[in-house]
């Protein structure tokens, strides 16, 4: 196990190493020089050099690299060109933002969506299965930015039972969950972002329970007189691992992916910073947002990969 | 991991061989597959045996929801290539007065958006863009993506080392926010936005492409192959392209409704297509602001993205189910 988890762990260095460069890569790809926005657009050639040699500019690639992967590990994103506060800052919070969302929306659909792919599965190809995989391809194929403003038009503006869009009067910094005044605002943007995640594991159950049952140690068991609850129990146990990882996949979706539905509610969260990077062309924290949600992804399929480990021993030795 | 011998016996031989001997081996029949029970008594050439792309289209005939569903995606096709014959207004026609007209308003039967342009035609022409950035992507993506998994599966070794790695980098990234971040470092745009989504799909192409590739390159037909003399061009061509691409056209069949969706989610946080092009998801971006006046009307590019969505969704399983393609 050790060994093993020892293998993965240094096979996640090289992939966050070659994400730090398609990040790196980011600003270079933009059309137009990334100082334009810093230089006034009547700057003589020489005040160019200077900014240049200031922002390390005039260095080769490589070099520049090299800089900016040190300052990196040490933490240091830069300053945000919109706000003038520390990137890491402005990341750290909106990530807090994010993970609160995800907090919720992770279980529900994991729990939703499981028990509808083992209700699936245990009775595939009768009329049960028939519908809740309808269901679950609906969750699949609904734009999920949609759904949110159908929701606001739904229970802000008719109804008016909940708030459209924020994190309530205190703001980000004040928000208290244990309030209704506060937790009101989270009820739209997580059921918004549980739907894809529901539909996705639905379908990820619904396979693995109908391939296993019809495996032969299923049938063994029910030569032994178990009952069909108890065979059912060992089926959705052994369904666990695959289900997992498509859990832990889609945890990791929900904190980078879940930059449309924080921009329909106006959530203060990853996604919405990102976004507002984007509109101002704030490049430093472009770079920092995604530099940090993908190391978290990163992060967070490694962890699956230990659990998966952790509960089926063949993934080991594979 | 992923069992793909189900594609095989077509070419394979030995299992077709199979399929005359004993049924269940043959995977091109399943359970309720109209097919005559064997009589060990009838002499072999009397049972009728369908070929793989026959058995394929026997299924199809005989699944309705797919059907129902391919006709859907087939009229949102026809009505967005002949948007200029259907349309009953320019799109790009605004009138002052009439802005933000519910459902029926003087001759716009679904109302007029923020700037009194024809809903019903702006939703028309805007399948147009939404579409094209849905498919374009996914078939750049398959080709590339499926070149590169083919040539790692096939060649292996040091190749499928550093064809796979530099993949696996672009899968640590979760998918829409590598599109978006593609799509805003380049500043947005049609041309741009494609670009970024094709990025996207280029490594879950290749890992299918590679997968499958590694799977049959095993196989001992292969091996037969070279032993009777076969060039390796003609071994790729006709062995283990006639198995992959199953596999890759239906795994790519999967990402349009994906690609519907990044695609429209990109123009809606301004990525996309600029204004005024029509387009559903910038569509529904701009007229957000306006659902306290309009909800109905605010909602239906949405309807559109969706309906779109999960009819290529239906399509696409039930064409992985008629292919008996398992991922």
């Amino acid at each position: 196990m050790i060994r093993y988890a020892l293998r993965r762990i240094l096979y996640a260095i090289p992939i966050a190493f070659g994400v730090s460069v398609v990040c790196f890569a980011l600003v270079y790809i933009a059309p137009g020089d990334p100082l334009q926005t810093v230089l006034p657009p009547d700057a003589t050639a020489e005040t160019i050099a200077i900014v240049k040699h200031a922002y390390g500019f005039d260095k080769p690639l490589p070099m520049q690299f090299l800089i900016w992967l040190g300052r990196v590990v040490t933490g240091d994103f830069g300053v945000s060109i919109a706000t003038r506060r520390p990137v890491i800052l402005e990341v750290a919070d909106a990530l807090a933002n994010t993970a609160l969302l995800a907090m919720f929306a992770v279980p529900i659909a994991f729990g939703i969506g499981y028990a509808m792919g083992a209700v699936a599965g245990s009775f595939a190809g009768r009329w049960i299965d028939r519908v809740v995989t309808g269901a679950a391809v609906v969750g699949v194929s609904l734009p999920n930015y949609w759904l949110g403003i159908v929701l606001v038009i739904v229970f802000a503006v008719e109804y008016m039972l909940l708030p459209a869009t924020g994190m309530g009067p205190n703001g980000s910094t004040g928000f208290n969950l244990l309030q209704w005044s506060n937790a009101r605002f989270l009820v739209l943007p997580v059921i918004t972002l549980s739907m894809i995640p529901i539909g996705i594991l639905a379908r990820t159950t619904r396979a693995a329970v109908a391939e296993l049952r019809n495996q032969d140690f299923v049938q063994t068991l029910r030569a032994k007189g178990l009952s069909e609850w108890a065979v059912t129990r060992h089926v959705l146990k052994n369904a666990m691992p695959q289900v997992m990882a498509v859990m832990g996949l889609q945890f990791g979706y929900l904190l980078g992916g879940s930059i449309l539905v924080e921009t329909v509610f106006t959530w203060p969260g990853s996604g919405f910073l990102l976004s507002k990077a984007i509109i101002n062309r704030d490049v430093p924290v472009l770079q920092g947002t995604i530099l940090t949600l993908s190391l978290v992804f990163v992060a967070a399929n490694l962890i699956v990969d230990l659990l998966q480990s952790l509960i089926d021993p063949r993934i080991r030795r594979a | 991991m992923t069992d793909y011998s189900s594609v095989i016996p077509a070419k394979a031989g030995i299992q077709g061989r199979r399929a005359l001997e004993g049924r269940p081996l043959d995977p091109r029949f399943r359970e309720g597959d109209d097919v005559e029970p064997l009589d060990k008594e009838q002499a072999l050439p009397a049972t009728r045996v369908r070929g793989y792309w026959q058995s394929v289209f026997y299924r199809l005939g005989h699944d309705p929801v797919t059907l129902v569903f391919g006709a859907i995606v087939l009229l949102i096709v026809l009505a967005a290539v002949f948007a200029s014959l259907l349309a009953p207004f320019d799109p790009y026609k605004e009138s002052i007065v009439g802005r933000l007209k519910p459902f029926g308003w003087r001759n716009h039967p679904l109302g007029t958006d923020e700037l009194g342009r024809d809903m019903l035609s702006r939703l028309l022409y805007g399948g147009r863009v939404s579409l094209l950035m849905g498919v374009v992507p996914v078939m750049i993506a398959s080709l590339v993506g499926g070149m590169l998994g083919v040539l790692a599966g096939f060649v292996g070794g040091r190749t499928n080392t550093a064809i796979m790695r530099t993949m696996d980098v672009f899968y640590a990234f979760p998918s829409v926010l590598l599109a978006v971040a593609i799509a805003g470092a380049m500043g947005g745009g049609m041309a741009n936005g494609m670009l970024a989504l094709t990025l996207v799909f280029i490594p879950p192409m290749c890992r299918v492409a590679e997968t499958a590739t590694t799977q049959v390159r095993a196989l001992d037909f292969i091996e037969a192959a070279r032993a009777s003399g076969a060039r390796t061009m003609t071994i790729i061509r006709y062995h283990v392209l006639g198995n992959v691409l199953g596999p890759v056209f239906i795994y790519a069949s999967s990402l349009v409704s994906v690609a519907i969706l990044l695609a429209a989610g990109l123009s809606f946080l301004g990525l996309g297509v600029r204004p005024p092009v029509p387009d559903w998801g910038l569509m529904l971006s701009t007229l957000r602001q306006s659902i306290y006046v309009v909800p109905l009307v605010c909602a239906l590019p949405g309807l559109a993205i969706f309906m779109t969505s999960i009819c290529c969704n239906l399509v696409s399983d039930g064409l992985r189910a008629a292919m008996d393609v398992r991922m």
